[in-house]
């Protein structure tokens, strides 16, 4: 019980302990929400994508457009961006979800560069290059201000990334997520006992894009700031290294990888910018030759090699 | 009279300029027991997935229960009552025995959709899944994941799967190739005990299986019925013997 | 009518240096059967050596020959120690690794060289204009269309008609039988790699004033260098070739005629010619 608790205890420690680097910590939060629906739609689907950009993306650009516009109360901001990425997901993948392997990825690559695309040239609305500045969110539940320090903005973060947890806990362990497990397995093998399987692919996509949506708006909402960045092929390979460098289909996986990966980039772009890229880059690569299931599985790794020493 | 469990008339699927399936015709009775036979090639497996849904024909016409179900994708057509088996294992390989079933079941009772209010519903699928493991003799074995069971299991788990789904219609694509013989029987065994209401097409090479099980053989040659009958009057044709061995005998 | 036509042309030259570089991806994605996201870094590794030889007061021809072996070089060694390993593991495992590899040569490269473009001076022998009659128009545009359409017509009758190109396919169908009759799976692969990213370097180094050689080289043009592939259908040289050219074409129509639509009709030509043919416009009939 205490190891199921520990990330959470560790988030909150962390708020106490490190009071100065909150816009870091908030930061990793965003990127673990963001991992963890690509983990729901990669890791247990099975989709094989490069474009959660899309909705992270749009999920910040709508949260922004919503602050500027019409109210600044940022949950009304996060509800709205949500449920647009949600169907922006809904719609997408009802137009792609029919292929698979390198043909869907090629279309998810597709799609998300057409979206940034019309974001650079769209600037009344997204402001093109410069992005979308200046907005100003009104306290939380009324009472808790957003402050230059991150107070508000860290612990919010905490409590959407609970909530979309515990969230994907449920599915997970329902009907419908072994349903989604065997479609990962078997598509053949699920057609073959009456699955709709496109349908549930469906389902999982539009999920997992309000998810990467509610990272999107998180980012704008705690950083004041939107740009195209958030709509490129790099946040969603991000994404996949976050995930893959943590491990998929574990409880903590996605938590993992996206704070080891934001620490390491944090700390290697103070000692140079561009160092990041190689650095990660390596990361990646090691894992997917060496450590099949991720960093979560490195205890098991270690295990497996102990006992064989020990058989000697 | 009720119609046939599944009719099929002109059945017709060619890739390119190669013909697979020429005018295929068949009518299966509640409770039929068909055999169907060829030489390699015949298009034996085609006409399965043609039936199934795997692949889409490019003529004729399939009614299960009366009910065209040509134009149907395969997730529908197990929907109303019409399950296959698989000639390769189409198992799902991380999932133990039970899982594998009681997914199965789940998508029977329309409950693999449910996110909440699923438990005890589920926990009755698993007791029905265990509970056909058990008519398997895989009862012992429901725990392992699948990839630890030896393939004549394998082979039994995929009828158990298909049973599972309660159709009326059951395609059996070879479920006894690959099987070492000493687990064979195992599997002649679980075939006379399926239920005599359930119309079944069986395709197998083995021949002591087919003509001590079928009621009725059909022979399928290069896409078309050759012939239809009994065991004893398919053995004793001239024309069977000549499709498979080539010459006069 | 003579923009027309010179519009015509450009297109056809950055189609042919789309087609160049992303034939390679075509032998390694398509051919045998992996996902490879880090073709574009070849291609880089072919422009930077390039570059870095003209520097060095190296002939043009002589730079793009040692662009083009350095580019296959680094492919010898990525497919012996990083691709290998990952044949049987699956597609994902070799998205995520070349992926990785993208990250690492990007961050190898701007490491090396920073990230400003490299620029590679064409030879006065490629320079310069020449007459079509109606009016005069690029000499180097003129040689990248000569050059694309040999490759194209080689490669056909190297590969697709050809005793290696059947070896090739038996070995990606079927490794284990392929080695039971004799064949050396495991030098036939890292050869043809070793050709793919040459041919990839080749592409980088011609194509330097259409695909700016930086360090974002990689990333920035990869769904280009896939979609090329994808809607020239997998394992066909024809259909890349056609895929290449109407990309290009497109592209370049697009960007004189629809300015403000340019960016857009690209994605949508294959999202549609995706949706239209998953398994690619002019499906190989190599492909089992």
């Amino acid at each position: 019980m205490i190891a199921r608790l520990t990330p959470w205890l560790l988030a909150l420690g962390f708020y106490f302990a490190f009071a100065e680097q909150l816009a870091l910590g908030t930061n990793v939060l965003v990127m673990i929400l963001l991992t963890l629906s690509l983990d729901l739609c990669l890791g247990r689907a099975g989709i094989l994508t490069l474009g959660q950009s899309a909705f992270f993306g749009m999920g910040a650009y709508v949260a922004g457009i919503v602050a500027l516009r019409v109210t600044e109360d940022p949950l009304i901001g996060l509800a709205v961006a949500t449920l647009a990425s949600a169907a922006l997901g809904a719609l997408t993948g009802a137009l792609i979800l029919h292929t698979e392997g390198a043909a869907l990825l090629m279309l998810t690559l597709a799609l998300s560069a057409l979206l940034e695309e019309f974001a650079n040239h769209a600037t009344a609305w997204t402001g093109g290059a410069d992005g979308l500045q200046g907005m100003k969110l009104a306290p939380l539940l009324g009472t808790f201000r957003f402050d230059l320090f991150k107070h508000t903005a860290y612990l919010y973060s905490l409590a959407v990334l609970l909530v979309w947890f515990l969230v994907t806990q449920i599915v997970i362990v329902s009907p419908f997520g072994r349903s989604i497990d065997g479609i990962r397995q078997s598509p053949a093998r699920m057609r073959a006992i009456g699955t709709p399987v496109w349908w549930r692919r469906l389902c999982v996509y539009t999920l997992s894009a309000a998810m990467a949506g509610s990272a999107g708006a998180l980012s704008a909402q705690t950083t004041r700031f939107v740009g195209l960045t958030t709509l490129s092929v790099l946040v969603s390979g991000t994404a996949v290294v976050m995930l893959v460098l943590g491990g998929t289909r574990r409880r903590y996986g996605a938590f993992l990888g996206a704070a080891v990966y934001v620490l390491v980039q944090d700390y290697a772009a103070q000692i140079n910018p561009f160092h990041w890229m190689l650095i990660v880059g390596i990361l990646l690569m090691l894992t997917v030759l060496f450590l099949e299931g991720g960093l979560a599985s490195l205890p098991e790794a270690l295990l497996r090699v102990r006992r064989r020493e020990s058989k000697r | 009279m009720s119609p046939p469990a599944l009719s099929v008339r002109g059945l017709s699927k060619a890739f390119g300029a190669l013909a697979v399936t020429r005018g295929v015709d068949l009518d299966l009775e509640p409770g039929a027991r068909v055999g169907l036979i060829g030489p390699n090639g015949a298009g034996k497996t085609t006409l399965i997935h043609l039936l199934s849904g795997t692949l889409r024909a490019d003529a004729g016409t399939i009614q299960l229960n009366g009910a065209a179900i040509e134009r149907l994708r395969p997730e529908h057509r197990v929907r109303r009552g019409l399950a296959r088996t698989h000639q390769i294992n189409t198992l799902l390989p991380e999932s133990n025995a039970r899982d594998n079933v009681a997914v199965a079941i789940a998508e029977r009772e329309r409950l693999a959709w449910r996110a909440v209010w699923y438990r005890q519903r589920w926990a009755k699928c698993r007791e029905e899944a265990q509970a056909r493991l058990e008519a398997m003799d895989l009862g012992s074995d429901a725990d392992r994941p699948v990839c630890e069971l030896a393939y004549g299991q394998q082979r039994l788990l995929e009828i158990a799967i298909a049973l599972a789904l309660q159709p009326r219609v059951l395609l059996l694509d070879e479920p006894a190739a690959g099987v070492p013989s000493g687990e064979a029987t195992v599997i002649h065994a679980a075939l006379a005990r399926l239920p005599s209401d359930m119309a079944i097409l069986l395709i197998e090479h083995d021949m002591d299986l087919v003509f001590r099980f079928a009621r009725e053989i059909v022979v399928l040659v290069q896409g078309s019925v050759l012939c239809r009958g009994t065991p004893e009057q398919t053995r004793a044709d001239a024309r069977v013997r000549e499709a498979y061995l080539g010459t006069r005998a | 009518m003579t923009a027309w036509i010179t519009t015509l042309l450009d297109g056809l030259a950055y189609g042919m240096v789309l087609f160049i570089i992303s034939v390679g991806l075509t032998i390694t994605m398509g051919l045998m059967r992996i996902v490879n996201l880090a073709h574009g870094a070849f291609a880089m590794i072919g422009g930077y050596v390039a570059a870095v030889s003209i520097d060095h007061g190296l002939s043009w021809a002589l730079a793009a020959l040692l662009g083009s072996a350095a580019a296959g070089i680094a492919g010898g060694i990525a497919e012996i120690f990083l691709y290998r390993p990952l044949y049987r593991k699956g597609e994902l495992a070799q998205m995520l690794l070349t992926f990785g590899l993208v990250f690492v040569v990007t961050g190898l490269l701007t490491l090396a060289f920073g990230v400003d473009f490299q620029r590679i001076p064409l030879p006065p022998s490629l320079s310069g204009e020449v007459s079509l009659g109606f009016r005069s128009y690029p000499l180097y545009r003129l040689f990248l269309i000569a050059v694309g359409a040999l490759l194209a017509a080689g490669l056909w009758l190297g590969i697709d008609r050809s005793l290696y190109g059947a070896r090739l396919r038996a070995a990606v169908d079927n490794p284990a039988m392929a080695r039971g009759i004799g064949m050396n799976v495991d030098r036939l692969f890292t050869a043809t790699f070793v050709f793919g990213c040459a041919l990839a370097g080749f592409g980088g180094v011609v194509g330097s004033e259409l695909l700016l050689i930086e360090p974002a080289y990689a990333l920035k043009h990869l769904v280009t260098f896939l979609v090329v592939v994808v809607v020239g259908g997998h394992a066909s040289f024809k259909g890349s070739f056609a895929a290449a050219l109407l990309i290009g074409s497109v592209e370049t129509f697009g960007k004189f005629y629809l300015p403000s639509l340019a960016p857009y009709v690209s994605f949508l030509l294959v999202l549609v010619l995706l949706l239209w043919r998953p398994h690619g416009v002019l499906p190989a009939k190599s492909l089992s």
